[in-house]
């Protein structure tokens, strides 16, 4: 039987907060009580994973307990709890599809579809190109404009064709990712 | 058309920003609680208006509120649960992206009403975008005086910030909400002690809904007795209603508790009626977790009485032909709708998104799930309808929280209302997994 161990090369992702990430997240501290600046914590995951291409590396989360003075493993755990934080790689653009049932009966089922198809992967998988994942999400609190997605802090709705969704596409091709206000 | 309480200026051009809403007459119950009444004659209007929780409990916001311990020498804190997540709700959202002064209103004048000298909204983190909307309007509130130290000079004292979660249904539960705003995973406390009186950082807490806290200036304007006038009965006031699915119309409504369902369904005023020319098969009225009902039983209840939107009549008949107004969203589904499909949904949801604390949920959930899967997929069982009316049932009221429930409930109501669709799909897989197939024998005989 062989084990394979992963290169150490391979999962060092050094990562260095900037200034602009700092504040942010100091920011945040000083909303809370004195001795309770882990309340923190969702915050500046939120700017780590704007910070480092959209996912949240083991090196980022050490960053953070260091900051809000913490064990790393208080980050890890609540970092796993919560689905927004990207615990591995992801493409360019995430595409956070809604897969819950209000969407659904306005078509979300035959959008993800198409997207599997247009994009030739899985749930969960990113495109060849490194370009989009796709990732399904639970309702999203915009069912009125199903069948819809989100990527960044963008809504995208109403894509209830496969020409919607061609557009979609075409336009996020050319599209810069999106600077979090407190980044600008 | 009735009063609109909180959406009369929500499409103003500009209502965003503080000069505009101001000129519309926003902040003005600041300035009456805070120079003209006590906290407690606040909470006085709040109880006298009937006011009920928009989250979807429906229990009395001034009796939540005058719950509150106040022990010297302790900090008290409001939190705003902004973190709607059940599927069909969308209310939140659209009234806070468009009307972020509303909020920032009904939260300070409602602090002063609990004397909390600190208040946080905590909104899912998927509205990340809503956050800085909240943000731009709470400095604009800080730079007007309303918000800080000395609140238009009354000696009044508040802060008020806005904080992110990170993807969880479950943070809608205000324990977990809490245990969230405190940086750690979303599991739900054991209760007692209830937050009000250990809440956020073990200190007295209420927390109450957008829309709950958005319905508090306009009490304190009009007085709480005005607003018992609005509605029916113990419905009193007005209602967001999130209206999703297959219909013509979809979207936020206000609504004065009371209108007929019917009415709710086919008037151009509202959802328009079904989309493409169809025909109604079902409604879940309050949120996915509130209990399914066919056609016949949404429009009228068991009785034939008229079903109005209030918490009484949609509850009429209890879970045997009745359901729950809960949030208020009204979610349609049209007569090509497969309820076992929706069902298995459902059931994915909440096994998503059960915090995995206690055993009848974290496992329950993933076995209704799995048994739905097989059910729509063609591989059912013969037992397997029982199998999960069963677990179901051991699922509610054995869970620390209420996910458990929210969780059988919808699973339960299925089979109660629509059991001949599950059967079909057993016995006849091929059928019923055939693209686009439905079963349509039971709207047929509902509409008799």
């Amino acid at each position: 039987m062989s084990v394979t161990f992963t290169k150490m090369a391979e999962t060092i992702n050094a990562f260095k907060f900037s200034d602009k990430a700092l504040a942010e997240i100091q920011r945040y501290i000083s909303h809370y009580p004195e001795g309770r600046q882990k309340s923190a914590l969702l915050p500046a995951l939120h700017v780590a994973q704007a910070e480092n291409n959209g996912w949240v590396s083991p090196e980022a989360m050490d960053a953070i307990a260091e900051i809000l003075n913490i064990q790393p493993i208080e980050v890890y755990e609540v970092a796993t709890f919560y689905t927004m934080f990207n615990l591995k790689p992801v493409g360019k653009h995430v595409l956070e599809v809604c897969r819950t049932g209000p969407c659904c009966l306005r078509g979300a089922d035959q959008m993800i579809e198409t997207f599997k198809q247009k994009l030739n992967i899985q749930e969960g998988e990113t495109s060849a190109d490194g370009m989009f994942t796709l990732k399904p999400v639970e309702c999203l609190a915009s069912c009125g404009t199903g069948p819809m997605l989100q990527v960044r802090e963008t809504y995208y709705e109403n894509l209830d064709s496969e020409e919607a969704v061609d557009q979609f596409l075409e336009m996020m091709r050319n599209k810069e990712v999106e600077t979090p206000e407190w980044a600008k | 058309m009735g009063i609109k309480i909180l959406t009369e200026h929500i499409n103003v051009p500009g209502i965003e920003t503080l000069e505009v809403y101001r000129k519309h007459g926003g902040y003005r119950s600041v300035e009456k609680a805070i120079k003209t009444m006590t906290p407690d004659e606040v909470v006085e209007e709040v109880k006298t208006s009937g006011l009920r929780g928009r989250g979807g409990a429906g229990f009395p916001a001034g009796m939540k509120w005058s719950f509150l311990a106040k022990p010297e020498g302790v900090p008290r804190y409001l939190v705003c649960n902004a973190d709607e997540s059940e599927p069909g709700t969308f209310k939140d959202r659209v009234f806070m992206e468009k009307n972020p002064h509303a909020l920032i209103e009904g939260m300070i004048t409602s602090s002063y009403a609990l004397g909390a000298n600190t208040s946080y909204i905590y909104i899912r983190g998927e509205l990340l975008f809503i956050l800085r909307i909240l943000e731009k309007a709470i400095a604009e509130a800080y730079a007007a005086g309303l918000l800080g130290k000395n609140i238009l000079g009354s000696g009044y004292d508040l802060d008020l910030h806005v904080a992110p979660g990170g993807g969880a249904y479950i943070c809608g539960e205000e324990t977990a909400l809490l245990e969230s705003l405190e940086g750690k995973r979303g599991n739900p406390r054991n209760k007692p002690p209830f937050p009000a009186v250990k809440g956020l950082f073990q200190s007295p807490t209420v927390v109450n809904n957008v829309e709950t806290i958005a319905s508090v200036p306009w009490i304190v304007n009009n007085t709480g007795a005005e607003y018992a006038k609005i509605g029916i009965g113990r419905s009193t006031g007005t209602k967001l209603i999130s209206a999703s699915g297959n219909i013509n119309r979809p979207g936020v409504y206000e609504i004065d508790l009371g209108v007929p369902v019917e009415e709710f369904i086919y008037s151009d005023e509202y959802c328009g009626g079904i989309w493409k020319g169809k025909q109604l098969k079902a409604v879940v009225p309050g949120g996915s977790s509130v209990p399914i009902l066919p056609a016949d039983l949404i429009l009228k209840t068991a009785a034939g009485e008229q079903r109005l939107m209030t918490y009484e009549s949609l509850s009429d008949g209890g879970f045997v032909s009745g359901s729950m107004l809960g949030s208020g969203a009204f979610i349609v589904f049209d007569e090509d709708q497969c309820i076992v499909r929706n069902t298995w949904n459902y059931a994915r949801f909440y096994h998503h998104e059960s915090c995995g604390q206690c055993s009848p949920c974290r496992e329950g959930t993933g076995w209704m799930e799995r048994v739905l899967h097989r059910i729509e997929h063609g591989h059912g069982h013969q037992q397997d309808i029982d199998l999960l009316v069963s677990v179901a049932k051991q699922i509610e009221g054995n869970t620390i929280c209420p996910l458990g429930d929210a969780a059988a409930w919808p699973v339960a109501s299925a089979i109660r209302h629509f059991r001949e669709e599950f059967e079909w799909h057993i016995k006849h897989p091929q059928e019923a997994t055939a693209p686009g197939a439905v079963y349509r024998g039971q709207l047929a005989a509902a509409t008799v």
